[in-house]
């Protein structure tokens, strides 16, 4: 047993849990927020107030919501399928939480305030309780871990979250959720074709799938070479810039193909309230609602740390040499563009007929996806 | 039994996935409702994938749940929702004989498995670990490129053949889906009478 | 590092169950998701000899083993689909038009 504990890193395992806990708290808040966000901005759109009522400016409007979803009452149907009824909205909301472990916060070896101190009471401390730890908290690393397969991985699990709306839909025994169901099953799948397939087209300008590295790539030209605007991989000078081509070709198509993958407006049809009642949760309450809906906020958070990691540079930034600690705030803020989009769209454009979305996906999108891998490639030869 | 007192976490992530694997392998085939079986399935492929990651195959492993998981797996649940297959009637079943010969196979074939296994002994690991997405996309394109793009040619036969397999002969029966939902989610008798009671 | 063995017997585990479903079950969409389950068994035993080995040919044969179930679930479920359409059903046993 000796050896079961001697292989066990326990600094680094208790480091990763940290970690976890804090940015997990922050993806929470970022959520909670994200929704009363959406609730104002909808509400300037039209011109109306928004909740405004539950401390300064409705600011504590999220947690008011919470208290709401906890103390309702949690109906389950008498004819549902009460296993696969109650595991679904865990289902969908486990594989989007678990990306959250790659997501690149910031630099690599941020120094941290107060490190020094934190590094010596901690030694000292293991050390009197014979441990032994050697913990070097001067700088830290702001993401949980990174490996060679991190979008994969990122695909992966967003992949895995079509299983809590399909088996909701179908447990739900309704025809609203099967329909809502099936419609978004399908349309996940299509359009997870074009978001991987317009990714391809940033990897090989950046000849690696690790997040991390993709990110810490773009911080030529003062933190401002971000992908977008060419990136590094066909070397120093101005030719790089043809690379933007395929980039912002494969930055729209990954935009419209997230918007679809996370089932929001336009592309909303698996809730459509006037077609559907509310789709796929159509029969869930209270906590399993919140979900539900909390699981649709990761989702949109995690497209949108994709796009930014890709596309936008992640922290990089003016100034990011100077001054790393920028590299959170600028990922931060480039985070809440996206979502601050998705609210945007949703109050501008109306829904897609279903059969107007499928062949946008598959006759569009996915020809225009496989071009621009065509194009990235001649013009990475040709650059090069 | 001298392996066990060299037990590291590895091991425990073997055996936490292993046990999952065969559990959930179980249910794929003893249940009667092929939902079921299918959300079975899906467990044993994320518990290989996380065995695969025990043996460093990373890149393997993330295709295996993006692929296997994500993509064909969906197919099978969308299938068993579109056709809103429910459980089947046991009095259908022909061929009984096989239920009682399953299980003495299965025995045996464990019994000459575990006995082969004996005599193979503990080889040690390579220290060349392959597994990361460089390891095998230089396989892929170099050696076994070939293979690599008859699978692909592989993949649009499928295609064509699934198309031609699941288009519709007839306008008539484009409503087919409909009338199946609906059939399957007309309440049944009991249900019926306990919703007219509420009502009531 | 976990022994070799380990793996081979979970694979031989998971294959023979595939098998005992093949004879247990039958539902075509149950049978081909045991047949799924022995392909996945035999992945295993792929990978984990690349990993003993040392080579990297033992997990370009997964790739390719997975492209082939891809293939065979899309054709697969499409007989199945057909096969619906015209008998109501999914036994195995009651398509049986080719029998004497």
């Amino acid at each position: 047993m000796s050896s079961l504990i001697n292989s066990i890193d326990f600094p680094y395992v208790l480091g990763a849990l940290i970690k976890v806990v804090i940015f997990w708290i922050t993806i929470m808040i970022i959520c909670a927020y994200a929704v009363y966000a959406e609730r104002r901005v909808l509400a300037v759109i039209q011109n109306r107030l928004g909740p405004n009522r539950v401390g300064w400016q409705g600011l504590l409007q999220p947690f008011a919501d919470l208290i709401k979803f906890i103390f309702k009452e949690d109906i389950i149907p008498m004819s549902v399928n009460r296993a696969l009824y109650v595991c679904a909205p865990i289902i969908s909301l486990v594989p989007a939480m678990m990306v959250l472990i790659v997501y690149p916060f910031g630099p690599d070896n941020l120094p941290l305030p107060g490190g020094e101190f934190l590094t010596q009471t901690i030694n000292d401390l293991t050390t009197k309780l014979g441990l032994g730890w050697n913990v070097d908290l001067r700088s830290v690393n702001l993401h949980v871990t990174h490996f060679n397969v991190g979008i994969l991985y990122i695909f992966a699990m967003t992949g895995l979250g079509v299983y809590g709306i399909v088996v909701a839909g179908w447990a739900s025994n309704s025809k609203y959720s099967l329909l809502g169901g099936l419609r978004s099953s399908a349309q996940m799948v299509s359009y997870e074709l074009g978001l991987s397939l317009s990714v391809v087209a940033v990897l090989l300008m950046a000849g690696t799938l690790d997040l991390t590295e993709i990110v810490r790539q773009q911080s030529g030209w003062g933190g401002m070479r971000w992908n977008i605007f060419g990136g590094t991989s066909a070397g120093e000078g101005l030719k790089s810039l043809a690379m933007a081509i395929p980039a912002i070709i494969a930055f729209f198509i990954y935009l419209i193909s997230a918007i679809a993958e996370t089932n929001r407006v336009p592309f909303d049809l698996p809730e459509a309230e006037t077609e559907l009642v509310a789709g796929f949760h159509t029969e869930y309450s209270a906590l399993k609602f919140a979900l539900f809906f909390i699981a649709e906020y990761v989702n949109m958070t995690t497209v949108s740390v994709l796009a930014t990691s890709l596309f936008l540079g992640g922290w990089n930034g003016p100034f990011i040499n100077v001054f790393p600690w920028l590299g959170p705030i600028y990922f931060l803020g480039k985070v809440f563009f996206f979502l601050f989009l998705y609210i945007w769209l949703r109050g501008t454009l109306p829904r897609l007929r279903y059969d107007q979305l499928m062949n946008f996906g598959w006759k569009f999108l996915l020809p225009a996806a496989l071009f621009n891998i065509a194009l990235a490639a001649t013009i990475a030869v040709l650059v090069y | 039994m001298e392996q066990f007192a060299q037990i590291q976490v590895s091991h425990l992530f073997f055996l936490a996935f292993a046990s999952l694997a065969v559990v959930a392998a179980f249910n794929v085939i003893l249940q009667r409702n092929p939902i079921y079986s299918a959300i079975g399935l899906i467990v044993v492929m994320c518990s290989l994938a996380g065995l695969f990651l025990t043996l460093s195959a990373e890149f393997i492993a993330a295709i295996q749940i993006i692929v296997y998981a994500g993509a064909i797996m969906v197919l099978f649940v969308f299938v068993i929702m579109l056709l809103n297959i429910r459980e089947e009637d046991a009095k259908a079943d022909r061929q009984k004989y096989l239920k009682f010969l399953a299980v003495p196979l299965f025995l045996a074939l464990i019994g000459v498995v575990m006995a082969a296994l004996k005599t193979i002994g503990n080889p040690a690991a390579s220290s060349n670990v392959p597994g990361t997405v460089e390891n095998v996309a230089e396989g892929m394109f170099t050696n076994y490129l070939l293979p690599f793009e008859a699978t692909s040619v592989l993949i649009l036969m499928a295609i064509v053949g699934s198309m031609f397999l699941a288009r519709r002969e007839s306008a008539e029966d484009t409503n087919e889906i409909e009338t199946a939902l609906n059939a399957a989610n007309q309440p049944t008798a009991v249900e019926e009478s306990s919703e007219e009671e509420v009502h009531a | 590092m976990v022994p070799l063995s380990w793996y081979l017997a979970l694979s031989a585990v998971l294959f023979t169950i595939g098998v005992a479903g093949v004879l247990i079950q039958r539902n075509a969409i149950v049978l081909f998701m045991c047949i799924e389950l022995m392909l996945n068994s035999v992945n295993l035993t792929l990978v984990a000899f690349s990993r003993f080995l040392g080579d990297v040919t033992g997990q370009l044969f997964v790739f390719i083993v997975m492209v082939v179930a891809a293939a065979e679930a899309a054709v697969g479920l499409a007989i199945i689909i057909a096969l619906f359409r015209t008998r109501e059903t999914l036994n195995v046993d009651e398509a049986d038009l080719l029998k004497l």
